[in-house]
């Protein structure tokens, strides 16, 4: 059981390092799955461990959502690259003060 | 409740409900609304036909007076017909407003006093009207000229006819208004302009005491009219009564420019001379008596207020005098002794039942004499290209004939020379206060002396000694038109005094103000006389040793004692008036608007310049880039799931 934990606490961190660090805005997705993932490694664990469905089914709602926020993303994404011939997020950085 | 200066006398005021204004006396009306439709021709109707009313626009306002002054004239002689007890005579015209139980008519009440003011205002008003046909010939304005002339009258005349406080403050303003728009006249003037002001604001300030004695009246007694209060003014507190005498003395200080409220009536001389003479020294200046001798209900209740009446009145007088003395400018004479002669109404009002009629006889002799003189000044000021400087006049006597011998009447009434309506007036003005109180009658005979210094040394410079005229000046006599209101009213100076004969005044205006027991005065009254006028032969003695026999230079000597220089500037009136009143209060506006500034915009302005400020700091961190943004939402929810932690483990 700790192990899964673990795993997924490591993951997240994983993911979460790499949205701070990386430029590249398709690794930044990436990193974005790789924590979504590590939580849903963390919901279904935990699910099994009280025996209910309760988290699985959360999970579910998680890769739906992560599943849509793909599709979105990834077209924001073409459309900035199309735009700038680039596809670093910190380039797009017109909407500040 | 006893008098703290003068032994009380007893008396009875008749409270008598005025008669209904039956048949001749239904016209009443008319007598406010004639001038009143006058001003309204004369003022309204200029851009409408402009070209008529040049032509004859003054012979239209000199006709309403007139129509106004036949009326009057009626009325009167209807009115001595009557028996005594039935000489009051009211008329309801309207409601004014009525709101709960507060109810105002719009009534009119004609009685002894009333009358007498009426005579007064559209006969003296009348003959100046005439004159000022001749006066204001050559003035682009003169058809608006005789509108505010008979606007002054409309409003004098429902000063004095109202039958209540609320109504005579209506007619209070007015004349404040026509006095205000007449001074500056002239308004190219800047002096004009800043004296008109000047009158317009030191009058406020009486007014103030006018409207809050009003307001008092009506929390006391819950009405305005002059009958339901002297009903009920024996059950009202002294308090109240004293509080409301003082009020109404405020009030006529104002008005009658007496002391600490007088410094606006010399410089009201910059109005025409016409004006000077109308408002400035016959009727409106008189006001201040008329409200005081018709609230003699509430004043002879007040022994407070009554006693400062006479205080005020003596320093008047004696101020008035010592102006007159030191003026070079022939107006400003007169206004010093128009001060100082109401100075005396003021005191006869002042001294209670005994002098009520005395003042209102002071009051009429002085409406004919003072605007003779000032009718007289303006026609000198006609013949010498409308310089006022009496350094300039001289040896006028054969050039004005006509104008000099009238002048000499006025001149002869004022002083009090016998047998001159002036003589009898103040005479028994003096011979009233030596009765009551010693000291108050050595000052008026005193003032009375003085009286007869200034105008001696007017007449001195301005019609005899030798001519000093400016180059280019051709005296000439004035036209008859102004001629013969000066023959009249010369005529009035001189014969005014009839009216004392059989003390016909004191029974006449006895219905209204009560008849006093005879008080026996210190000295017998022909003793009195005979110290007045020797007192007046001093002063005419002194004016001719100090100023006929020598050589009366043209420039004013500048090496002269101090008492003169303080006299030359109005004894510092406008100096202790800058001093106590406009520098301090300049000074409470000025902290006020610093405290505005500094502490109310501070705390607002600074508040908000903190807010932006600190957002000026804090919109650094949106600085666009997405991961810092990640960061910062990190930090956030790691700060949130410590303080989760702390929070349940501790």
């Amino acid at each position: 059981m700790t192990q899964y934990v673990v795993l997924s606490a490591i993951l997240f961190t994983i993911g979460c390092v790499g949205v701070l660090t990386r430029r590249n805005a398709i690794v930044v997705f990436m990193c974005v799955e790789l924590m979504l993932n590590a939580s849903n490694l963390a919901l279904v664990a935990f699910a099994k461990q009280h025996g209910n469905l309760d988290g699985q089914i959360a999970a579910f709602f998680v890769m739906v959502v992560a599943a849509a926020e793909v599709v979105v993303g990834l077209a924001i994404i073409m459309t900035i690259f199309r735009t700038r011939r680039s596809a670093s997020v910190d380039d797009a950085s017109l909407l500040k003060y | 409740m006893t008098n703290i200066l003068f032994e009380g006398g007893e008396h009875a005021i008749p409270a008598v409900d005025p008669g209904a204004a039956d048949g001749v006396f239904a016209v009443l009306w008319l007598v406010i609304a004639l001038p009143l439709l006058g001003a309204l021709v004369l003022l309204l109707g200029g851009p409408i036909a402009r070209g008529a009313l040049d032509k004859v626009g003054h012979y239209v306002g000199t006709a309403f007076s007139a129509g106004s002054f036949l009326i009057s004239l009626l009325l009167f002689f209807m009115l001595l017909g009557r028996d005594e007890g039935e000489r009051q005579i009211g008329q309801q015209l309207y409601t004014w407003f009525q709101t709960g139980g507060f109810d105002v008519g719009m009534d009119l009440l004609y009685d002894p006093l009333s009358a007498l003011f009426l005579l007064l205002i559209t006969g003296v008003g009348t003959l100046i009207h005439v004159y000022s046909i001749g006066y204001m010939e050559h003035d682009p304005r003169r058809c608006r000229f005789f509108g505010y002339l008979n606007l002054f009258v409309a409003a004098m005349l429902m000063l004095v006819l109202s039958a209540n406080y609320l109504g005579l403050f209506l007619g209070w303003e007015g004349v404040g208004l026509a006095s205000y728009l007449l001074i500056g006249f002239w308004q190219h003037k800047p002096s004009a302009a800043a004296a008109a002001k000047k009158a317009f604001v030191i009058n406020r300030v009486g007014d103030i005491g006018l409207s809050l004695a009003i307001a008092l009246m009506f929390v006391t007694f819950g009405t305005s009219d002059f009958a339901a209060i002297s009903e009920m003014a024996g059950n009202a507190s002294g308090d109240a009564l004293t509080a409301i005498g003082l009020l109404l003395l405020l009030g006529a200080c104002g008005k009658s420019a007496q002391v600490p409220l007088q410094s606006w009536l010399l410089d009201a001389m910059e109005g025409p001379t016409p004006v000077s003479a109308l408002i400035h020294a016959a009727t409106m200046v008189t006001a201040g008596v008329y409200l005081i001798v018709r609230s003699n209900f509430i004043f002879e209740l007040a022994p407070v207020a009554q006693t400062v009446v006479v205080i005020v009145a003596v320093v008047t007088l004696l101020w008035g005098a010592i102006l007159g003395c030191a003026k070079d400018d022939i107006k400003k004479v007169l206004a010093g002794s128009t001060m100082s002669q109401i100075g005396y109404m003021m005191l006869g009002a002042g001294l209670g039942v005994a002098g009520y009629a005395f003042a209102i006889f002071h009051l009429l002799t002085h409406g004919f004499f003072k605007a003779n003189m000032f009718l007289g000044a303006g026609s000198v000021m006609h013949g010498m290209d409308d310089d006022v400087n009496m350094r300039r006049y001289g040896a006028l006597t054969k050039s004005m004939p006509v104008t000099y011998l009238t002048f000499a009447m006025g001149y002869l009434a004022i002083i009090g020379f016998p047998g001159f309506s002036g003589f009898w007036s103040k005479d028994k003005i003096i011979e009233t206060a030596l009765a009551e109180n010693w000291l108050v009658g050595v000052l008026a005979m005193l003032g009375a002396g003085i009286t007869g210094f200034y105008m001696t040394r007017l007449m001195l410079m301005t019609f005899l000694s030798r001519s000093r005229w400016e180059k280019g000046v051709h005296p000439h006599e004035s036209p008859k038109v102004m001629t013969i209101p000066l023959i009249v009213l010369a005529a009035l100076s001189v014969l005014g005094g009839v009216m004392l004969a059989g003390d016909w005044i004191v029974g006449f205006l006895a219905p209204v103000v009560g008849e006093a027991e005879p008080h026996e005065p210190p000295l017998p009254a022909l003793v009195i006389t005979l110290l007045v006028t020797l007192v007046v032969a001093i002063g005419v003695a002194a004016a001719w040793f100090f100023v006929g026999k020598r050589d009366i230079p043209r420039e004013a000597p500048h090496d002269v004692s101090f008492a003169t220089r303080a006299a030359r500037a109005d004894l510092y009136g406008d100096a202790i008036n800058e001093g106590l009143v406009v520098g301090p209060g300049r000074h409470v506006v000025s902290g006020l608007t610093t405290m505005d500034r500094v502490g109310v915009d501070g705390a607002v302005e600074g508040g908000s310049s903190a807010v932006g400020g600190m957002a000026y700091t804090f919109r650094a961190v949106q600085n666009g880039f997405v991961r810092s943004y990640a960061l910062s939402l990190l930090v956030g929810v790691l700060l949130v799931l410590l303080t989760l932690m702390v929070v349940n483990f501790s």
